[in-house]
């Protein structure tokens, strides 16, 4: 029974670093492509092993830019998707966590029907409303600026939907406890009601961290300066149809550091998620 | 300290449900008042209408000499213990007791005091840096206790406090309840559906049913002289028999051919006045056949408990329970003759479900 098993372990370990390697392989690619230079990519021997150039490339991209595309440095369009990104993440929290604070514990004129509406607009995602949406944006001047590319994609229902189904399973009880206990309503917020959605509030922050970082559509509609540029649209604008023009060495720089903050945010949110789960497991 | 008095209260919930028919009665500085009844019978909807956790449809609540019901569940000097404890899951113990008074800004050493004298009284001082999912449930239930004493409230309202615990601890804590209770003098409200708790806490006992009270008095009393059929099968265990008879003449009723003599009955009733007569399956002898007054029972089974034993079977061709000491007869089934004590024959009016008593 033992051996039988092994054999088994055995087998699911194989498929499984079959399936890591299928992932993981495009990405070694791309992090050797980005420590050689132009030519020997261009010449199609890419060899499986990083090259001599990375320092070379990756100050170049991170502090100067490509020479004809996007011209401006990597390093601020990383910092526009970084505050695109926290803006869309902590932004959807806030509203989300808020309205489904109102329509769980007050009782109020219309307020399934203010529900209903929040629910409605999981059918309307920015690709459906992208002209009218526009058309706001920059009929109140905010076109080339953080909020022109945030504020749009923080209006969501899903955090809202979330948070609502989350505070339904705190119990009535505590909120009773807290009136006796003489805590107001946004006491009860802040002391219980916040403390208690921590690990929710991470999930929502992981996800909309990365559906910020991640837009495209939006913020090439909405930017028009190349100050204003995201990372992601930077990459797509480098790879330019004639090969010979593509500084391939320098795009592929440009993906690695594209998916680092995706990756750490993932990773250092892990841990609070894992520490919450661990804590009401007690 | 103050005395609670409820008048008329009544609780109408929208779409015209009518939980709480108007109820009226007063508890003395310090006493210890319990409601009992089956769920549904509007015990808990009454005890949250004194917290203030529900508003009052009709009539008034007092606490000492203040009017309530237009005051926030904060401000009425009140502590409640809910049945499922309601600790907040993310403070310590410590903090759990401390709430209240952060919240009504006591100052800290008034707080630090107030908690470690409560935790003293609990013996909870182990435990006041654990979290309540790292506690037990009889140790929650004293956190529970601990965050109502630290207030010094006017009131304690319990809401089933012990109904998640198991029986062992059931009873350890009912008895520390009560000592609290005393040593404290608070005057309380327990809400329960275990007429056990009932009797042995109260110094006042409120039977309800339906929305309404079917009895007030001290527990002695109640399960004396119930007033109604209900208050008579809910108050005992096991509950009293209840079997159709009529009245023979003053101060005897008849049961099919048997009678009975009834001490505690009214003298002015109309002969053939169908009644219930009540009869505890404690209260119950057995004696030899053909004894003057003896009534003849059909055993059919009998449950053994320990101490004592269950007689199950039929009585004037009704089902029949009386209760007896292991030792007193030996266990079989058969005809044997029984007489009841007639100071103890509860007689109540088979239309109107009154209990027809001396006045």
């Amino acid at each position: 029974m033992v051996e039988d098993r092994r054999l088994g372990d055995a087998i699911a370990y194989v498929i499984l670093t079959i399936g890591v390697l299928i992932v993981a392989f495009p990405v070694w690619l791309t992090f050797v492509a980005s420590t050689w230079d132009a030519a020997t990519i261009i010449n199609g021997k890419l060899p499986l092993y990083p090259g001599p150039y990375f320092f070379e490339n990756y100050n170049r991209i991170l502090f100067i830019g490509t020479s004809s595309t996007t011209r401006e440095p990597v390093l601020g369009m990383m910092l526009n998707s970084f505050i695109m990104a926290m803006a869309i993440a902590l932004g959807k929290i806030f509203i989300s966590v808020l309205s489904a604070y109102a329509v769980v514990y007050y009782r109020f004129p219309f307020r399934m029907a203010a529900f209903w509406i929040i629910f409605v607009t999981l059918m309307l995602p920015v690709e459906v409303r992208i002209f009218p949406t526009f058309k706001v944006v920059s009929d109140l001047g905010m076109l080339d600026t953080y909020q022109g590319l945030a504020v749009p994609l923080i209006a969501s229902a899903t955090g809202t939907l979330l948070f609502r189904q989350f505070f339904m399973t705190i119990p009535d009880e505590l909120l009773e406890a807290s009136k006796i206990d003489g805590a107001s309503a946004f006491k009860f917020f802040k002391d219980t009601v916040v403390p208690l959605s921590i690990t929710t509030i991470a999930a929502l922050f992981v996800i909309q961290f990365i559906y910020g970082w991640n837009q495209y559509l939006w913020p090439l509609l909405v930017t028009t300066k190349d100050s204003m540029q995201t990372i992601v649209i930077a990459i797509k604008k480098m790879i330019v149809t004639s090969d010979a023009l593509t500084e391939w060495q320098l795009a592929m720089a440009t993906a690695m550091l594209a998916m680092l903050p995706p990756v750490l945010v993932v990773i250092l949110m892990q841990r609070l998620f894992v520490k919450g789960l661990v804590e009401t497991e007690k | 300290m103050a005395q609670v008095t409820l008048t008329n209260v009544k609780k109408i919930y929208p779409g015209g449900v009518e939980a709480v028919k108007g109820v009226s009665f007063d508890i003395p500085d310090g006493g210890f008042c319990v409601l009992v009844g089956p769920s549904g019978c509007g015990k808990s909807t009454l005890l949250r209408m004194v917290a203030g956790l529900e508003t009052i449809s009709a009539g008034e609540v007092s606490i000492g000499d203040r009017v309530v019901n237009q005051i926030g569940p904060a401000d009425r000097d009140i502590a409640m213990v809910f049945q499922n404890y309601a600790l907040y899951p993310h403070f310590s113990v410590y903090d759990n007791m401390a709430y209240g008074l952060r919240n009504r800004g006591t100052p800290k050493d008034e707080i630090d005091k107030r908690v470690k004298e409560a935790a003293r009284i609990l013996a909870i001082e182990g435990l006041l840096e654990r979290r309540p999912r790292q506690l037990s449930g009889g140790q929650r239930q004293r956190v529970a206790m601990g965050r109502a004493i630290v207030r010094k409230p006017q009131v304690f309202l319990f809401d089933e406090p012990l109904s998640n615990l198991d029986a062992k601890l059931r009873v350890q804590m009912r008895v520390e309840i009560k000592k609290l209770q005393r040593a404290l003098g608070v005057t309380s409200i327990y809400v329960t559906h275990d007429q056990v708790e009932a009797m042995t806490l109260s110094d006042k006992l409120v039977v309800m049913n339906g929305g309404q009270i079917e009895q007030i008095g001290v527990p002695a009393e109640v399960y004396r002289k119930p007033a109604s059929p209900f208050v008579a099968t809910f108050i005992g265990s096991p509950p009293m028999n209840l079997l159709p008879g009529t009245i023979d003449g003053p101060g005897i009723v008849a049961l099919g051919d048997a009678i009975l003599e009834a001490r505690d009955l009214r003298q002015d009733l109309p002969a053939q006045l169908p009644v219930e007569v009540g009869l505890r399956p404690e209260d119950i002898e057995i004696v030899s056949e053909g004894e003057a007054g003896s009534l003849p029972f059909d055993v059919e089974f009998i449950e053994e408990l320990g101490a004592t034993q269950l007689f199950h079977g039929q009585l004037a061709g009704k089902p029949f329970v009386m209760q007896t000491a292991t030792d007193a007869v030996s266990a079989q089934a058969g005809r044997i003759w029984i007489t009841v004590d007639p100071d103890r024959v509860h007689v109540f009016d088979m239309k109107t479900g009154v209990r027809l008593g001396r006045v």
